[in-house]
């Protein structure tokens, strides 16, 4: 009896062991299949492209979805999408987008213009509460409709010409009108599937699950288990489908930490993002599996004006001078970010800033006094809020400590888990708070706006006639260059008044595995699968 | 036993009446919303998105409309992930969290209950001097350590298995030892003690003077009874084990209850967080009549109490 025992676990360490040796890693898999596995650092909450507003359901999204243009991942411009033409009128309001007769669904039915026209109809119900609807507003007459002012879509300067013509009136002239058009809020959505799952405006449709979806992208949806993996497969009815290398895709949500475990297991091509402990190590020891690239995001803390003593420019100025950003980000953040000494990202479109200020621990010093504080005295402590996390702390005991050695100020740290710090923002119920916002185009106009009065994600309480109106001439002007001056002059102001106070630009951080080739860098994030393939190593 | 089991169903109810009011108004107290966003939604919006989910109604009416879809079998649709239904996605997870935590159960009681019943045969002697700091090991060591412990040595040095995932039998190893070993501990240390307080018992004594085989002794009479208080820890554990942990789930990469259990609580997500505790509460209190009916049947003295 014993010795069959051991002869039993003997065979079951061998059966492991053997089982063990000739496995097959996804790396592996994916350079013998063309499948690519990608990390994607959360869940998407949703695929429908009128409702999703973060970055990881545009990534998803990008391979199931394709909209009127495309950006061509090398060079990073504009290509046709199903669009295979466009004109622009003369005086840029009217723009005619000739349709790709081959541009097919991923049930065979062709994409016409009418499919584009549901979609806007659909997002621009205010029933649907999409929350992105306003990316429609250059639209004319999408805001009214939208805001409930009329509810006719006729008045909407959208038409189908015929059933490959799509005619787009827009209100004002938008420079960056095409490079809106990649955003997932202007994509088209299949009529008949949403329509056969209920009211097109109907947010619990199931019309996203892999059994019902139809799109219009170089991949279609196979599978999907929420924390699970989300599987695409390539579309046969895609028209550039000669082109798309990869034969499918496996989403993976996984969380950060443990997706650079899975990287270093050849479990991942490719992550969303690397954790801060671990940037180091691959700089010294993987340069070439980590790709640091710009984004368009700024990392900045909201002063509340209305809340003395920060309703002093002077003290905002002060306390904005008396940052060592370099220090910031080569000693403590160490993943590549740019120190932000104005507050639109660099690269951003073709502009380019009129001024910024500097780290000046004496000018900042001399404005404080100037307010009344000098050498800090009896400058009252205030509270920093920000949302809970490791980084967000480390970066805002550095600032108290710069603060107090270089100013001789208090300051108290306040974190608050995240639906409870976006209550208090909300609220305004703060004296200073850590904030970011990331472009939703790329134009100046995205950061910019965030300082109009009537700007909902504006908490500081800062308001001036005279910057909203730079801001309106701005968006009214049809000469480019002139346009640009509006956004330096507004930009300029903005910094002297302070009530954001930019600390640095994002970049993006991923672990990309040699053998995915295909991959460039955009400031948007946005990588087009039809670039990529998997070759063997 | 029928009677008991319809008893108890009965207490139960307003148990479940209780839970789900104290957490409706919890969920509610806390600050912000399943809508609230880094990027805020326009009021109009947020008005909208919010009437369409009822949540515009005053809090009485929430309610009601709640426990009436709860009587029909209806948790109502996830705020979060748009287009799926709260029972969608527990069917979903749920089935791994079970197969996980049976895995995981099966690890504990394996492990726990030999090493607990050696230790006291060997009371003082080197075999429980070793096996009992050990198992105080295995209590110490919380599942965020042990898991990336083992991972390093049989994924990352050995290479012998998968790092994370739920796809191949492997995958279900790491896991199940993680979740299982601190049960394990517990149940040794348990059973040590139970074990040896039954051994002391005089028909214990007067079982081995009358000359019985020494393992029918032990294996009949003394650990049957010293499973009573190993089986009352058994119910909630194997309940705890079953609907999934949000550090072994993160840490493997396991699909499972538990990191919905916790996100939903994090991202505001109402119907799914009344989804989960009430699926929790459910099963708790199943798992309690189980082992009460276990311990009936184990000790039918018990009945009375």
């Amino acid at each position: 009896m014993r010795f069959q025992l051991r002869e039993f676990i003997t065979a079951l360490l061998w059966l492991f062991c053997t089982g063990c040796s000739e496995f097959e890693t996804n790396v592996e898999r994916g350079a013998r299949t063309q499948m690519l596995y990608y990390g994607l650092g959360t869940e998407p909450a949703t695929i429908d492209p009128h409702l999703a507003t973060g970055l990881t359901e545009f990534n998803v999204m990008l391979a199931l979805f394709e909209g009127l243009v495309n950006i061509d991942a090398a060079t990073g411009k504009l290509v046709p999408g199903v669009a295979s033409s466009w004109q622009q009128s003369a005086d840029g309001l009217r723009y005619t987008f000739q349709l790709n007769p081959a541009a097919r669904w991923s049930n065979g039915d062709p994409v016409c213009a009418e499919d584009f026209c549901f979609a806007y109809q659909r997002i621009l119900n205010p029933q649907l509460g999409a929350p992105y609807a306003y990316m429609l507003y250059p639209i004319r007459g999408a805001k009214a409709f939208h805001t409930g002012t009329t509810n006719d879509f006729q008045t909407v300067g959208v038409q189908a010409i015929n059933p490959y013509t799509l005619e787009v009136e827009l209100e004002q002239a938008t420079p960056y009108f095409l490079s809106l058009l990649t955003h997932n809020t202007w994509w088209p959505v299949h009529p008949q599937t949403i329509l056969s799952q209920g009211r097109p405006t109907d947010r619990l449709a199931p019309w996203t699950q892999p059994e019902n979806f139809v799109g219009n992208g170089p991949f279609r949806l196979k599978d999907w288990r929420l924390n699970h993996r989300l599987s695409v497969d390539k579309n046969p009815y895609y028209h550039g489908r000669d082109s798309v290398k990869l034969n499918g895709i496996h989403f993976l949500p996984i969380e950060q930490n443990a997706e650079e475990r899975a990287f270093r297991a050849d479990y991942l091509h490719l992550t969303s993002s690397v954790p801060i402990h671990r940037i180091d190590w691959y700089r010294k020891h993987l340069p070439d599996y980590m790709r640091t690239e710009p984004a368009l995001g700024v990392y900045y803390y909201v002063f509340n004006t209305a809340k003395p003593p920060l309703d002093d420019p002077k003290v905002r100025r002060a306390l904005a001078y008396a940052i060592d950003r370099e220090a910031l980000t080569q000693h403590i953040l160490k993943a590549g970010q740019i120190p932000a000494y104005h507050f639109t990202p660099p690269n951003t479109s073709s502009y380019s800033i009129a001024a910024q200020f500097k780290y000046d621990p004496e000018q900042a010093r001399r404005l404080l006094a100037d307010a009344g504080y000098p050498h800090g005295q009896g400058f009252p402590e205030f509270e920093l809020t920000y949302n809970t996390s490791e980084a967000h702390r480390t970066l805002a005991v550095a600032i108290q400590q710069m603060w107090h050695k270089e100013l001789g100020i208090q300051i108290r740290l306040y974190n608050q888990e995240w639906k409870a710090y976006l209550a208090t923002r909300q609220a305004k119920d703060f004296e200073l708070l850590r904030a970011a916002w990331f472009g939703d185009y790329n134009d100046p106009y995205t950061f910019l706006s965030l300082a109009e009065s009537d700007n909902g994600n504006n908490p500081s309480n800062w308001s001036d006639p005279r910057y909203d109106q730079w801001m309106d001439l701005a968006a009214k002007t049809l000469d480019p260059a002139e346009r640009l001056s509006y956004f330096q002059r507004a930009e300029s102001y903005l910094m002297e008044e302070m009530p954001f106070m930019p600390l640095y630009f994002y970049v993006t951080n991923r672990l990309i595995h040699p053998s995915l080739e295909g991959w460039y860098p955009h400031i948007l994030d946005y990588h087009p699968y039809q670039s990529l393939s998997i070759k063997q190593l | 036993m029928l009677s008991i089991s319809l008893r108890r169903i009965v207490q139960a109810i307003p148990t479940l009446c209780f839970i789900a009011t104290a957490t409706f108004l919890l969920l509610r107290l806390a600050p912000g919303g399943p809508f609230d966003q880094e990027k805020a939604l326009a009021p109009e919006v947020k008005a909208q998105v919010e009437a369409f989910y009822g949540l515009d109604k005053p809090l009485w009416q929430q309610y009601l409309h709640y426990l009436g879809n709860l009587l029909q079998g209806e948790l109502g649709p996830s705020y979060k992930y748009a287009g799926w239904q709260v029972e969608h996605i527990i069917a979903q997870s749920f089935p791994v969290s079970l197969e996980l935590g049976c895995w995981a159960f099966l690890v504990a009681l394996s492990i726990g209950l030999p090493i607990g019943i050696a230790a006291a045969l060997n009371k003082g002697r080197t075999l429980d001097q070793l096996l009992m700091p050990t198992s105080a090991l295995g209590i110490c060591l919380p599942p965020f350590v042990l898991g990336p412990v083992l991972l390093l040595i049989f994924s990352s040095t050995c290479g012998w298995l998968n790092p994370l995932g739920w796809h191949s039998a492997g995958d279900r190893i790491l896991p199940a030892l993680t979740m299982g070993t601190f049960y394990a501990a517990f149940i040794a240390r348990l059973m040590r003690a139970s074990l040896l307080e039954v051994l002391q018992q005089d028909y214990i004594t007067s079982a081995h003077a009358k000359g019985l085989n020494p393992i029918r002794v032990i294996g009949l009479h003394a650990v049957r009874n010293a499973l009573h208080p190993v089986v009352a820890y058994l119910g909630p554990t194997l309940a705890g084990l079953i609907t999934g942990s949000f550090v072994i789930e993160s840490i493997f990469f396991v699909p499972g209850l538990g990191q919905f259990f916790v996100q939903a609580a994090f991202n505001r997500d109402y119907t799914l967080v009344m989804g989960t505790v009430l699926f929790y509460a459910i099963l708790i209190i199943s798992f309690n009549l189980l082992v009460d009916l276990i311990q009936i049947w184990l000790n039918p003295q018990s009945r009375d109490a």
